[in-house]
């Protein structure tokens, strides 16, 4: 579990998230939602610890990560896994290679050891065979599910997923989606995806944290958010006309 | 003048990272090897283009400059070594290197973090500072004394081809001024020069790529400040070397 302890973070004197608290429960895929510039990003990165709050508490696990200095904090990094918008693949490393990446770091296994890790983590995400390509000869898809493959070959025990689907067709982002649940229930990972595509949360949202303008706004799970009063929140779910015609006949 | 200060705690801050240990020796021990390939192998064509060139030059404008007879034409040998030892083959040869070896190594990182893999690594909880620049600093200050070696070889034989083919000299001369008040400790003192402007190169143009903040704009405008920051380092630090190693 990961617990958020009324963190503060400003730059330049600009707020950008004011007393934050949220938790992130294990086995669940927890999302924050929240419009551009809401804060969630740095939220997460606070989290994940590239960014330093500037008040407040992290805890993993009951373990204090905004109390611990860079080489205590290692060992929580590393049972951390991330999926980047971007995918932030190694551009000069082949796929196979960015997947044993994290291997080779961390972990005392033999060649051919950390090769059927990687080889199992590439099954998992449907890429069997593409071990040899570089990033550059992939899609967006296939980065995606490269980085998942990547975030997951060290058995995280907190995975975090930043805009997972942007960039994709619908139907691949129910694929990443869809991997990113599986995952999730398989290993018992708490983990976090920030996002604002609704889809995405409607389809695998166990619990979801609204932040706007800094603030915690609202949490709950995917069937309350449809039903919930609250204004800033149904005009982020529902944007359109079209969105609250339907809405209304929900609540019709 | 602030902002000056800020960036020397910033750059020896990551220094501090940069040298911290590392988390794996063997993976580090294959990246060095890989950086002396990229960073020194890669580079010998321009350097030894250049080395021959200029050997070849000083040599010709030596001998166009000699007009006096009471100056004995082995003196064209003497200058033409000189020259090769104790500037060119160091000093000059880093400023272009600085151009190439910098800016790439700039541009290769701040891509990096824009792109968020820089990031990606510190969340794994690799120290990035030191996994992307510590093997690029050793690299150079390995390999960079052996390019100017290379280089010192190149120009002062291409000025023996060029002097003894045009008639401007003879072998004789030419050999006799390269022997001339000969001493090994300019030898010495080019190769700790160029050490010390090999960790420049490296250390600053990785400094301005890992601390780069925006897009591909930015990208350019941090190899650029590398390339430009890098240079003026070497010059003066030329400036204090030379007057610490041979005065």
């Amino acid at each position: 579990m990961i617990e958020v302890k009324n963190i503060s973070k400003a730059f330049n004197g600009n707020v950008v998230l004011k007393n934050v608290s949220v938790e992130f429960y294990p086995g669940k895929v927890n999302f924050i939602i929240g419009r551009s510039g809401s804060g969630k990003s740095v939220l997460t990165k606070c989290i994940v610890g590239l960014m330093e709050v500037d008040q407040g508490e992290i805890i993993f696990d009951n373990r204090n990560f905004t109390k611990l200095d860079r080489w205590d904090r290692k060992d929580i990094r590393q049972e951390m896994g991330m999926l980047f918008q971007g995918s932030a693949l190694f551009s000069s490393l082949t796929v196979e290679e960015n997947v044993m990446f994290p291997l080779q770091m961390f972990s005392k296994m033999s060649k051919s050891e950390m090769l059927d890790r990687t080889n199992f983590c590439l099954k998992r995400v449907n890429l069997e065979g593409k071990n040899k390509l570089y990033p550059s000869e992939t899609s967006g898809g296939m980065q995606k599910r490269i980085g998942i493959a990547r975030a997951i070959a060290m058995n995280p025990k907190y995975l975090f997923c930043d805009e997972p689907n942007s960039g994709l067709d619908p139907q691949t982002a129910i694929v990443i989606d869809n991997l990113i649940k599986e995952i999730t229930y398989e290993y018992g990972s708490t983990t976090v995806v920030v996002s604002h595509d609704m889809n995405s949360v409607i389809e695998i949202g166990d619990h979801i944290n609204f932040i706007n303008q800094g603030e915690l706004w609202w949490r709950g799970d995917k069937r309350e958010i449809l039903h919930s009063d609250n204004e800033e929140l149904s005009k982020f779910v529902f944007p359109s006309h079209f969105m609250q015609e339907i809405r209304e006949n929900l609540k019709g | 003048m602030t902002k000056l200060y800020i960036n020397i705690g910033k750059y020896c801050l990551l220094l501090v990272n940069v040298f911290t240990k590392p988390e794996k020796g063997k993976i580090y021990r294959k990246l060095i090897i890989q950086e002396i390939d990229k960073i020194g192998l890669q580079s010998l064509g321009i350097v030894g283009l250049l080395s021959l060139f200029m050997g070849a030059v000083v040599t010709l404008q030596t001998a166009a400059n000699i007009d006096s007879g009471w100056i004995p034409r082995w003196t064209i040998g003497f200058t033409t070594r000189q020259t090769m030892i104790l500037e060119f083959s160091s000093t000059i040869v880093c400023l272009i290197l600085s151009g190439k070896v910098g800016g790439n190594i700039s541009s290769e990182i701040g891509t990096m973090r824009i792109t968020e893999q820089i990031d990606a690594m510190d969340i794994m909880g690799i120290n990035s500072a030191s996994y992307l620049i510590l093997p690029k600093i050793i690299a150079a200050m390995f390999i960079f004394p052996f390019l100017v070696i290379i280089s010192m070889f190149l120009g002062i034989g291409a000025g023996a081809l060029v002097g003894t083919s045009s008639g401007v000299i003879s072998l004789t001369d030419y050999e006799y001024g390269l022997q001339y008040y000969f001493e090994l400790f300019q030898v010495s003192y080019t190769l700790i020069k160029t050490v010390v402007f090999a960790f420049i190169i490296t250390s600053v143009s990785a400094y301005h790529g890992y601390y780069t903040h925006g897009g591909p704009r930015e990208v350019g405008e941090s190899s650029t400040r590398a390339v430009v920051y890098s240079m003026v380092l070497i010059l003066i630090s030329n400036y204090v070397l030379t007057q610490l190693l041979l005065l």
